[in-house]
């Protein structure tokens, strides 16, 4: 029967030791938060780049001649100044989920018949899409109303009221910053690197000097020594995390959501790779082998799983590849939960890691040995 | 029913045969002595004890149960130091025997302990600073937290110093004192003379000899000799006129006469006195269980427990050439 005495008295020693190593402490909740820090820094620059608008154009005419299209010219005007960079959406397209989709907030929409209602010299809105707390909005919308400004002066008529004005609508997406989805790659990072890297070491060194030969000469087995270091290395995912989000939201602003989502993350994540090193310490008792196989397994993890860069960013075989990585499923669901909101992506993402996450705790407490034929 | 019994044991690893068909048994209370060098199979054969090794064949039961299978069960009857003990490195030996005392659920006082094995000083210094010496005391600890009525010391006094031995020494009598029934492993001889009731010799797997040292050396040593410190002229003067058998060591430049009776002696010195030359110290003395020894496993041990054959320097013809 396993026993929570012997757990927790395993754990108490392994965590003592674990705060007693500085080399240990650092690597496991500093290291992640200079990785915040130095890739914040880099891509912080983004922000005072040229901003994306997304624009649909429902103005289909017909147009006697180009000229005739106010709408392509509001666009084009628009687009020609320094500050936004206009992103043309087909216009079937439902264009709030259009913009909820791509984690976008500012948008402008041109109604149809636009062209003919100007011509006319009847009134006519044009929307622009907007959260107000974004940085970009009021750009945007200062841009906007800029160029139509110069529309309804170049085309005054008599009455002098503009005909061109602008109704506005409030968009709840957040812009994503780099740094926002940075902060799940990170935290998805150590959650994999702290255990992973640990059990593997452990679990070839405590071969080589014999010391589970020692505790196989104890009551406390195989499963409760793994469950003491997957608790463990819980209270430092959660640590770490902790530190993370506090650095990231107050150095560099990040918009991310905290809710009780989160937490089957950091309680899976670690009990996964402190299985899945536990596993590849079992192939060999030479650590310097063992810490070969471990990189193999991990470094591809850690590059290809959207920790440091979007998915979307890499070619469809690379996307390919990311998507048998466990680790994939942790990040995803972990931006699906802080970044974007979307709760059913990441009750998906969580099934798929409970899954693999049993499979390597059974194999890993079946397949150790700890002593000898 | 005796605390272990061994008959026919086998180990081996593909072509060579770590443990071959050994039997024995260690009574209750006794300290037994498992001497032999490096590879001798002690190590094999003592781990098969406590449940650490699977056995090829052969009959073992450590207090009635089987080692292998009820490994789990036994564990809680016996304490072990195996073979240059381990422990987390930053730990006290202190938080060491709490952990263990939690581990197997008994009530422990930890100063009891510390005191028991003479660790008391070092009790709060995490185990990567502790002596060697010290090192292995934390384990003679750890392995009587359970209050074990058996133990099996693998090789506790190898590499340490002469102080750090003796004060091991110290604690395993203690131990005897209390009743403990003991399984030692050793390469050193005399450790096996100091603390042993019973000695067994292991060479190539095999069990070479089995009993007290005084039976040993009995039943294997060469009886009584006369030793004179002299030259090889002066073997070769003693060989040549008389009928004594002489063995020349090069090294200590010593002659060995063995004695088939009193008068040997007399019949080698009268021949010494005729050759008109010098010789120094002289003396009869019997075996000791390190000639035994050398004997039984043809060659000495070192300090790190390899064999040194000895051939060439007993080889009286040597000091000639």
């Amino acid at each position: 029967m396993p026993s929570g005495k012997r757990v927790f008295s395993d754990f108490k020693v392994f965590s003592r030791g674990y705060l007693r190593n500085r080399f240990g402490l650092f690597f496991g909740l500093i290291f992640p938060v200079i990785l915040i820090l130095i890739f914040g820094a880099i891509f912080s620059g983004n922000s005072s780049g040229t901003i994306n608008i997304y624009a649909q154009n429902k103005d289909t005419g017909p147009f006697p001649s180009p000229q005739f299209d106010i709408g392509s010219q509001l666009l084009n005007a628009i687009n020609r100044s320094s500050t936004v960079r206009v992103i043309t959406v087909d216009r079937n397209e439902n264009f709030s989920r259009y913009l909820a989709a791509h984690s976008a907030s500012d948008g402008l929409v041109i109604p149809a018949n636009f062209s003919s209602y100007y011509w006319e010299g009847r009134q006519v809105n044009v929307t622009v899409y907007g959260n107000p707390t974004s940085s970009t909005s009021g750009i945007v919308s200062a841009t906007v109303s800029g160029v139509i400004n110069y529309f309804n002066l170049n085309y005054y008529r008599q009455n002098a009221i503009p005909i061109i004005s602008i109704a506005s609508t409030t968009v709840n997406t957040q812009q994503t910053k780099y740094v926002d989805f940075l902060i799940p790659g990170l935290v998805g990072f150590s959650i994999l690197v702290n255990p992973m890297f640990s059990l593997v070491n452990i679990s070839s060194e405590y071969k080589k000097t014999k010391l589970f030969k020692q505790l196989s000469l104890t009551p406390l087995t195989k499963m409760e020594w793994l469950t003491s270091k997957i608790m463990w290395y819980i209270v430092l995912s959660i640590a770490s995390f902790l530190l993370m989000i506090t650095v990231g939201i107050v150095a560099f602003g990040a918009h991310i959501t905290l809710n009780e989502g989160l937490i089957p993350f950091l309680l899976l994540g670690p009990t996964l790779f402190a299985s899945l090193g536990m596993l590849v310490g079992t192939v060999t008792k030479d650590p310097e082998t063992a810490g070969i196989i471990g990189n193999i397994v991990t470094f591809p993890m850690m590059f290809l799983s959207g920790t440091f860069f979007p998915i979307s960013i890499m070619p469809t075989y690379l996307q390919n590849i990311a998507h048998i990585l466990p680790l994939y499923y942790i990040v995803e669901g972990l931006n699906n939960v802080m970044v974007y909101g979307n709760f059913t992506g990441a009750a998906i993402d969580l099934a798929v890691t409970a899954i693999i996450t049993t499979v390597f705790f059974v194999l890993a407490v079946r397949l150790f040995k700890w002593r000898e034929d | 029913m005796n605390p272990i019994d061994v008959s026919s044991l086998k180990k081996y690893y593909g072509d060579i045969k770590a443990v071959d068909d050994i039997s024995f048994s260690v009574k209750k209370g006794e300290v037994f002595g498992l001497l032999g060098p490096n590879g001798a199979g002690k190590t094999t054969a003592i781990e098969i004890l406590e449940g650490l090794r699977q056995r090829n064949s052969g009959d073992v039961k450590v207090f009635g149960l089987d080692p292998w299978k009820d490994g789990y069960e036994l564990h809680k009857k016996i304490g072990v130091i195996p073979q240059e003990f381990n422990f987390f490195e930053k730990i006290t030996p202190r938080e060491a025997i709490i952990y263990y005392a939690n581990l197997f659920n008994v009530k422990v006082n930890p100063d009891e302990v510390l005191h028991d094995v003479l660790l008391e000083e070092s009790s709060k210094v995490h185990f990567d600073n502790l002596s060697g010496g010290q090192k292995q005391k934390t384990g003679l600890a750890l392995s009587l937290v359970n209050s074990p009525d058996l133990l099996f010391l693998d090789e506790p006094t190898t590499g340490l110093d002469p102080n750090a031995r003796r004060a091991i020494w110290v604690v395993i009598r203690r131990l005897k004192a209390k009743g403990k029934t003991i399984v030692l492993t050793t390469h050193y001889l005399d450790e096996a003379q100091q603390l042993s009731d019973r000695v067994a010799i292991m060479d190539h797997g095999h069990m070479v000899a089995m009993g007290t040292s005084e039976e040993i050396i009995e039943q294997y040593g060469s009886g009584e000799r006369l030793e004179i410190h002299g030259s090889p002229e002066l073997a070769e003067y003693i060989k040549t006129n008389t009928e004594l058998e002489v063995d020349y060591d090069k090294a200590r430049g010593e002659i060995h006469i063995p004695l088939r009776r009193k008068a040997d002696a007399l019949e080698a010195l009268t021949a010494a006195k005729q050759s008109g030359m010098d010789w120094g110290e002289m003396r009869t003395l019997q075996d000791s269980l390190d000639d035994v020894f050398v004997k039984l496993v043809s060659g000495t041990i070192d300090e790190h427990g390899e064999i040194t054959v000895q051939k060439n320097e007993n080889n009286p013809d040597n000091g000639r050439h």
